[in-house]
């Protein structure tokens, strides 16, 4: 089994704990995606898998070798900066093919190599350019055409987009969607903030949050069943609505009080002697919808912003109990005005609940 | 002394008040001339275009007849004295010239000037840039460069008689008191005069004006060091380059130009190097240089303005086309800035 192993990686600068322990398995050819907050780790875990930051203790593993003190050039990888880090003195060609001349390959294998890089990014025409002459998109692509002519098992990017303006960010995005198709052997592992990019890019997603891995999942299990209230909130936008409740009844179905006042019978099983306990209960905002007069409703208030967008509508609502207002993404253009008294509701399928430590209760 | 300290004090209060005075009355001239008060919208505006463009000129006016009296005016009175003769009197055509090109003493300061342009920026440029380089990496680092930095402070003639002490030599049984004959002493070798042994008390010389030079060049290239991006030095680190790699490969390529500009400024100065020698040698014992020479000429034995001017001319050729090439340099580094 070849891939990247963390086992209880954790990185201390100074007396501050950055890493609290981190254990990983990455299959080889699998893309994964660390993502989270500013601050989380994500990228101080990346540069530890890439060699550039040491690690204060646990073991990693690269192709089932240990690497802790192994230097980065003889780990097997090839790394993506956010800033592309060209070497500005060099043109295209020379960036491609400077760890090679390092590493003293034949001028013929370099030249391939260099070419069918190129080739596979459309940067033929540009391998006489110095970088300075080079669009933003253009830099990236040669920043990860370096990356590919080290011909890496491990690939890493540490949030390669986010230089680019919203436009080149999707079509950049899709290139290395279809790069990675390409390489269908190559580890991939991407650091971002950006929940689109690890959404549409991972197979797996690693869910960090102060030095800690929140939960790993595909990004729709993620999306479906959060381990926790961070996921939850963190996965989705926007984000999932959290409300207090508290369990009336526990059982296979759980029936939760809202402040409102309000009752509902969940399709989630609660440990016997939870009623009575404070929870969380959870909604994403595109699984409430309107309800009719007369049905049951969960939230009912009055419409504080509204956010027309065409093809969604976002909605504020003031809901009675509430401290926060919730919010309801309704597809289309809804006839729907600030002031407005609205009734919303969702399936009970739909709807999450944590206990009080934040942990999911289980369906 | 106080009164002395009043006077200097008063002197640059009645100047910056003169200049501040210049400008003021030279745009309330501008206004008269030119009004802008009520009228045709044309007017106006063609009188606020002309006060526009002649106001450079207002302004500019104290600074370019300064420059013309004291820098324009003697170059071309130079380039003119050096057909004269000796007192400036009679037209010799191209005498001083024919002289210089056969004199062994302007050939001799024409040989050295060249070591030292040879040794000397290189030598500040090397030491500097490794300097800035290892003090990067240690935590004394700012009061090593503060160290090495002292020495731009120390007037040239100062540092000289600083290092006469270094080169210091005492006859016969005398303790040797110079720095450099007391390590040689201790050696078990014997005592030298260092700065009259041939040929190689031009580098004595030397070590001097690149012990005062070192720090600037260290300081320059340590501010263009720190402007390398990072990244560009771990991408470097992924590729595989070693340390000596990424400093020949990565980081000097990146600060080229700053480079350039250092060592051009310190071969300009090195062109002009006069009071080191001046103070150390006097031109004694083989280490003449033509600032040194043209100095001789015009204020020793007589004075030759003739000759002098000469020798002066041909410090300015050499040194022109390498300030021009230092200006340019430095303007596409600072974008014209």
């Amino acid at each position: 089994m070849t891939g990247v192993v963390l086992k209880d990686i954790r990185k201390s600068f100074g007396h501050v704990d950055v890493l609290h322990g981190i254990d990983l398995d990455i299959a080889e050819g699998e893309f994964v995606v660390f993502v989270g907050p500013s601050g989380c780790g994500k990228s101080t875990l990346l540069r530890m898998i890439s060699g550039l930051e040491s690690i204060t203790g646990g073991q990693m593993y690269i192709d089932g070798e240990m690497v802790n003190d192994v230097p980065p050039s003889r780990r097997g990888i090839a790394m993506v900066f956010q800033s592309y880090a060209l070497y500005p003195h060099m043109t295209v060609y020379d960036n491609m093919a400077f760890g090679m001349r390092i590493a003293k390959e034949s001028r013929g294998e370099i030249d391939r190599r260099v070419r069918s890089a190129a080739g596979i990014l459309q940067l033929t025409p540009y391998l006489d350019r110095l970088p300075k002459a080079l669009s933003g998109g253009q830099r990236q692509r040669v920043a990860i055409g370096r990356a590919i002519c080290r011909d890496p098992k491990v690939f890493l990017f540490d949030e390669p987009l986010s230089n680019l303006d919203a436009a080149l960010r999707v079509a950049t995005r899709i290139e290395i969607a279809r790069l990675k198709e390409q390489m269908p052997d190559t580890t991939m592992i991407y650091v971002t903030h950006d929940q689109v990019e690890a959404m549409t890019l991972a197979d797996r997603i690693v869910v960090l949050s102060s030095g800690k891995i929140e939960q790993v999942g595909r990004p729709l299990d993620l999306y479906e069943r959060p381990q926790n209230l961070f996921v939850a909130r963190f996965i989705g936008s926007p984000a999932m609505n959290i409300v207090a409740a508290g369990i009336v009844a526990d059982g296979a179905q759980t029936e939760v009080v809202l402040p409102g006042g309000r009752r509902s019978r969940l399709p989630i099983a609660t440990p016997e002697g939870d009623a009575g306990k404070r929870a969380s209960l959870g909604v994403r905002p595109e699984d409430l919808t309107v309800a009719d007069e007369g049905q049951d409703h969960l939230f009912e208030g009055r419409v504080s912003i509204v956010e027309a967008l065409g093809e969604v509508t976002l909605v504020y609502l003031e809901a009675e109990g509430e401290a926060e207002p919730v919010i309801a993404k309704i597809p289309g253009i809804a006839r729907v005005e600030r002031g407005d008294s609205l009734r919303l509701t969702a399936v009970p399928e739909k709807l999450h609940l944590f206990d009080a430590d934040g942990m999911a209760y289980r369906t | 002394m106080i009164s002395q300290v009043v006077s200097a004090i008063g002197v640059v209060v009645v100047g910056v008040f003169c200049c501040a005075l210049y400008y003021w009355l030279s745009e309330k001239l501008l206004q008269l001339v030119f009004p802008v008060g009520q009228g045709v919208a044309q007017g106006v505006s063609v009188n606020l275009r002309r006060r526009a463009a002649i106001r450079p000129w207002l302004f500019l006016g104290p600074a370019i007849l300064l420059v013309a009296v004291y820098l324009v005016y003697p170059v071309i009175a130079t380039f003119i004295l050096s057909f004269y003769d000796r007192a400036g009197v009679n037209y010799v055509g191209l005498s001083n010239y024919r002289w210089a090109v056969a004199d062994d003493q302007f050939r001799q300061s024409i040989f050295n000037n060249i070591l030292w342009l040879a040794v000397v920026p290189a030598a500040c440029t090397f030491f500097g840039l490794v300097i800035a380089v290892l003090t990067d990496r240690i935590w004394w680092g700012n009061f090593a460069k503060t160290l090495i930095f002292m020495p731009m402070a120390i007037s040239f003639v100062g540092a000289s008689v600083i290092w006469k002490f270094v080169y210091e030599y005492r006859s016969g049984n005398e303790t040797q008191i110079g720095l450099l004959n007391a390590i040689v002493t201790a050696l078990g070798a014997d005592p030298q005069v260092w700065i009259s042994l041939p040929f190689w008390n031009n580098f004595f010389l030397m070590a001097i004006l690149i012990w005062i030079q070192t720090g600037f060049a260290m300081v320059i290239l340590s501010a263009a060091l720190r402007g390398i991006p990072e990244e560009t030095i771990e991408a470097a680190v992924i590729d595989g380059a070693n340390g000596w790699q990424i400093f020949w490969k990565i980081m000097v390529p990146q600060i080229w130009g700053t480079i350039a500009v250092v060592w051009t400024t310190i071969t300009i100065l090195v062109l002009k190097v006069f009071d080191i020698v001046l103070t150390m040698t006097n031109g004694q014992w083989n280490t003449m240089v033509l600032a040194n020479l043209m100095f001789d000429w015009m204020f020793r034995g007589g004075g030759d303005s003739g000759r002098s001017a000469v020798i002066a001319l041909v410090i300015m050729a050499a040194v022109t086309p390498i300030m021009i090439w230092n200006i340019r340099q430095a303007q596409r580094d600072t974008g014209g800035y």
